[in-house]
């Protein structure tokens, strides 16, 4: 039979699945074994024992001057930052690219516009993001909304001029306003499109945020970082990036949950 | 006499003029079908009677009132494809032809609604949709699909029906089947429809007139350069071929 032909069944489904976890995790074990046979006070691959130890006190342990446990203080900063960041994006991309997309006349002025605006690099505009909005929340906020918002409102945009002219026609004949045509044709159509969208521009919105953290902030898991980074705290490190990957993971899978219980009619994704 | 008075129209895209000098009148509940070789116009013309563009010359009466500027109520249409909307149960899209018309906002309030798909329950039971009012129009077949198309079109009680080619995608059996559903609507509520097929027999069968869209001159250097027209208008009460009278005077005999 031809390889194409050839599905795993569902256990070695799980397997396969699993097999890169555990290569990583024993390739890790390995680098670590060797460089802590050689110099047993090595920081740079920390043992998982001793990475497992560091987590805990970190998850548990209160910070002896504020008396708060700071892991989760950054971690409450940093999605607050990211949520509302990323809920101010995708309602922005929402209402205009529904707007260009189905309206001419919001399309000659803002299709260009946006175009333009989606190339200038985020992070190149950071600093004025500081020095205009102050090195509080509102210029993290920004800097997510300024990175994602105009690569969302294209995507929007071109979902909305995709959708069959069929249904635009048909919609008039039944009697509906622009703004019917817009509520009730192109809305709920293009909800689980957004979803999709917000999806893949989780990436980049965790990269604004940290990268906005690491330069100017006093809480948040991109802050820490960058902190015990000037004392090689690898286990702290490896705690936080672990962290982070899993909430940003977490966060991916419940949009596709959502997406998935509240569109029954929409098609398969990955 | 005349519903529908369509007079010296032509529609030109750029400088190619695709159709030209269509003048035709149709009674009100007349069924014409229309036939005609690929990309020579057929669409177009509905496109012109759906007011979903205008004509370059000539204008298109229905019912005495001024020419439509864009698609409206008047206008029923079933494409061969994305008739229905996708993110809509099968009796929400009946129910749609009532709401997107109430208000601005083409919302029903919440009693209403129910009223109405009480309503669009029963439709469906009567075109044997019933039993799949629920679902979502992915699931359907193409058969089912149609008809539910043709269902909401005409239950916003429109004067004219357009339908592009739809029945174009289905099988022999559910044509047939397809056939007997849309002549039994008709009976039911005298529609006026335009249908565009390219099953010549289907044309005869449902039709009052055929109607066939060709250029009356070819080019023999670029067939794109000629327009096409109405150059047969057949009466095709009596199942047509072979006891087809000719209607009018054809424009082929008036060719340059
Ligand atoms: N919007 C348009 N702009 C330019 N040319 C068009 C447009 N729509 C249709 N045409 C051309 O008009 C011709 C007739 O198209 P159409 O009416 O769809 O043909 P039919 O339905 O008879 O197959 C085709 O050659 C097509 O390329
Ligand atoms: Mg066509």
């Amino acid at each position: 039979m031809r390889w194409i032909n050839r599905r795993p069944g569902p256990v070695l489904a799980t397997v396969l699945a699993a097999l890169p976890f555990l290569a990583v995790l024993g390739i890790y074990m390995i680098g670590s074994e060797m460089r802590l046979a050689v110099n047993p006070s090595d920081k740079l691959l920390p043992a998982p024992t001793t990475i497992l130890s560091t987590a805990e006190r970190l998850l548990t342990e209160p910070d002896r001057r504020s008396g708060e446990i700071l892991f989760w203080l950054d971690t409450w900063a940093s999605l607050r930052r990211l949520l509302i960041g990323v809920l101010i994006a995708s309602s922005l991309a929402l209402v205009m690219g529904i707007l260009i997309g189905m309206l001419p006349y919001m399309r000659a002025p803002f299709a260009p516009f946006v175009a333009v605006f989606s190339m200038v690099p985020p992070l190149a505009v950071l600093p004025i993001l500081f020095i205009m909005l102050g090195l509080g929340e509102v210029s993290k906020v920004a800097l997510i909304v300024i990175g994602i918002a105009p690569f969302l409102i294209r995507d929007m945009s071109q979902r909305v001029i995709d959708l069959p002219r069929e249904q635009f026609i048909k919609a008039q004949t039944l009697g509906a306003s622009s703004m019917a045509i817009g509520l009730n044709v192109i809305l709920p159509q293009v909800l689980p499109r957004l979803i999709g969208a917000v999806r893949l521009s989780l990436g980049p919105a965790w990269l604004f945020l940290i990268a906005a953290e690491a330069i100017a902030a006093d809480q948040g898991l991109g802050y820490r970082i960058f902190l015990v980074r000037r004392y090689l705290a690898m286990d702290v490190i490896l705690t936080y990036v672990v962290w982070i990957t899993l909430l940003a993971y977490l966060l991916d899978f419940a949009l596709r949950q959502i997406s998935k219980r509240a569109f029954p009619w929409d098609g398969e994704s990955l | 006499m005349s519903y529908v008075e369509v007079k010296g129209v032509a529609k030109a895209y750029g400088k190619r003029t695709i159709i030209e000098n269509i003048n035709v009148s149709v009674a009100k509940g007349q069924f014409i079908s229309i036939v005609g070789a690929s990309g020579c116009g057929k669409s177009t013309f509905l496109r012109l009677l759906l007011a979903q563009e205008l004509p370059t010359h000539g204008e298109i009466h229905i019912d005495g009132a001024p020419m439509a500027q864009e698609p409206g109520r008047d206008h029923g249409i079933v494409f061969q494809r994305y008739s229905v909307f996708p993110h809509m149960t099968v009796i929400d899209n009946l129910v749609a032809a009532i709401a997107f018309d109430t208000n601005f906002w083409g919302r029903l309030s919440r009693a209403r609604r129910t009223e109405e798909r009480t309503k669009a329950r029963k439709t469906l039971d009567r075109i044997g949709l019933g039993h799949v009012a629920g679902q979502y129009p992915a699931d359907l077949s193409g058969g089912m699909l149609q008809r539910l198309a043709i269902a909401q079109a005409l239950a916003s009680d429109p004067k004219i029906l357009l339908l592009d080619e739809p029945f174009g995608a289905l099988d022999p059996g559910t044509k047939i089947v397809m056939h007997d559903f849309l002549q039994e609507l008709r009976d039911e509520t005298g529609m006026t429809v335009f249908m565009i097929t390219h099953d010549l027999e289907e044309a005869f069968k449902l039709g009052d007139r055929v109607w066939a869209f060709d250029k009356p001159v070819w080019d023999e250097e670029d067939p794109e350069k000629n327009a096409a027209t109405i150059t047969y208008d057949f009466d095709a009460r009596d199942d047509g071929i072979p006891f087809q009278t000719l209607r009018e005077r054809t424009n082929v005999l008036q060719a340059r």
